[in-house]
């Protein structure tokens, strides 16, 4: 089970609106790298790996919980109050159509997220590099929404993303080598 | 010694439903463990064996068989 602390793991703030920037952030929120898929990815993958690196995933699973809020926030900043004219413009004309200013788990083009973003090969090996890869890519999707932002306030809390998944991403390379580590061999007597 | 299979014990449940498999493994393949592959590492005798293998080198030559088949069934 969960407890719930009423905060962000990070303040977000937010200059000005900008229907467009949430747009693009909304990839971080339903898209294939994005934190709900990291959440659900990790937070399912613990029932069938070795019990040494069960918590970790529980943790970095639940930390991606309070990314998601982070990134809710953003979106529901940088689209609060903006008219149905301003949302077309930023080319959100066919989410204000399904959704008025409502969040919805997406991608940037618009997609629903779909549970085939998340991978669940049930071998340790496997899972593991798949975890590393997403971590990677998240981090990789973080820097190109920087590089199209110049929001400095919005950008402060991008780039303390991007630093988590650069520390979640070594924490999976430890957990790699826990399980390549020789101490799980079979003992023959 | 270098094994290519680990070995763990999950936690079991005196409420488990399924009959428990108390030892559970997964496969730890050469790959993992190799780095960049040095040059001039030893290559198996014939070109016909390389080709059975799957690869030249040893080294790089991961057995697999089922964890659900036992030694002694000689099978």
């Amino acid at each position: 089970m969960w407890y719930y602390e009423k905060k962000l793991q990070y303040p977000v703030r937010v200059r000005e609106c900008n229907p467009r920037l949430a747009k693009f952030l909304i990839e971080q929120y339903g898209g294939a790298d994005g934190e709900l898929a990291a959440a659900l990815r990790y937070l399912n993958q613990r029932y069938s790996i070795p019990d040494k690196v069960i918590g970790l995933l529980t943790d970095i699973g639940t930390e991606e919980f309070a990314h998601l809020e982070m990134i809710a926030t953003m979106v529901y900043k940088l689209t609060k109050d903006a008219t149905p004219e301003q949302m077309k413009e930023a080319g959100l004309g066919a989410h204000y159509v399904n959704h008025d200013n409502a969040l919805f788990y997406e991608n940037a083009s618009g997609t629903p997220w779909t549970a085939s973003y998340i991978q669940a090969k049930g071998d340790p090996i496997a899972d593991i590099y798949e975890d590393i890869a997403a971590e990677e890519k998240a981090r990789a999707t973080y820097q190109w929404i920087i590089n199209m932002s110049d929001d400095p306030e919005l950008n402060d809390g991008l780039k303390y993303l991007r630093e988590r998944e650069v520390v979640h991403s070594q924490r999976f390379r430890e957990a790699a080598e826990i399980l390549k580590e020789e101490r799980g061999k079979k003992v023959y007597f | 010694m270098f094994t290519q299979r680990k070995f763990y014990t999950p936690y079991v449940s005196p409420t488990d439903p399924c009959p428990p498999i108390r030892i559970k493994s997964y496969e730890t393949p050469p790959q993992l463990y190799l780095g960049f592959q040095p040059p001039c590492l030893p290559q198996y005798a014939t070109a016909k064996e390389a080709l059975y293998r799957g690869t030249l080198w040893p080294a790089l030559y991961s057995p697999y068989e089922s964890p659900y088949k036992r030694g002694d069934t000689g099978e």
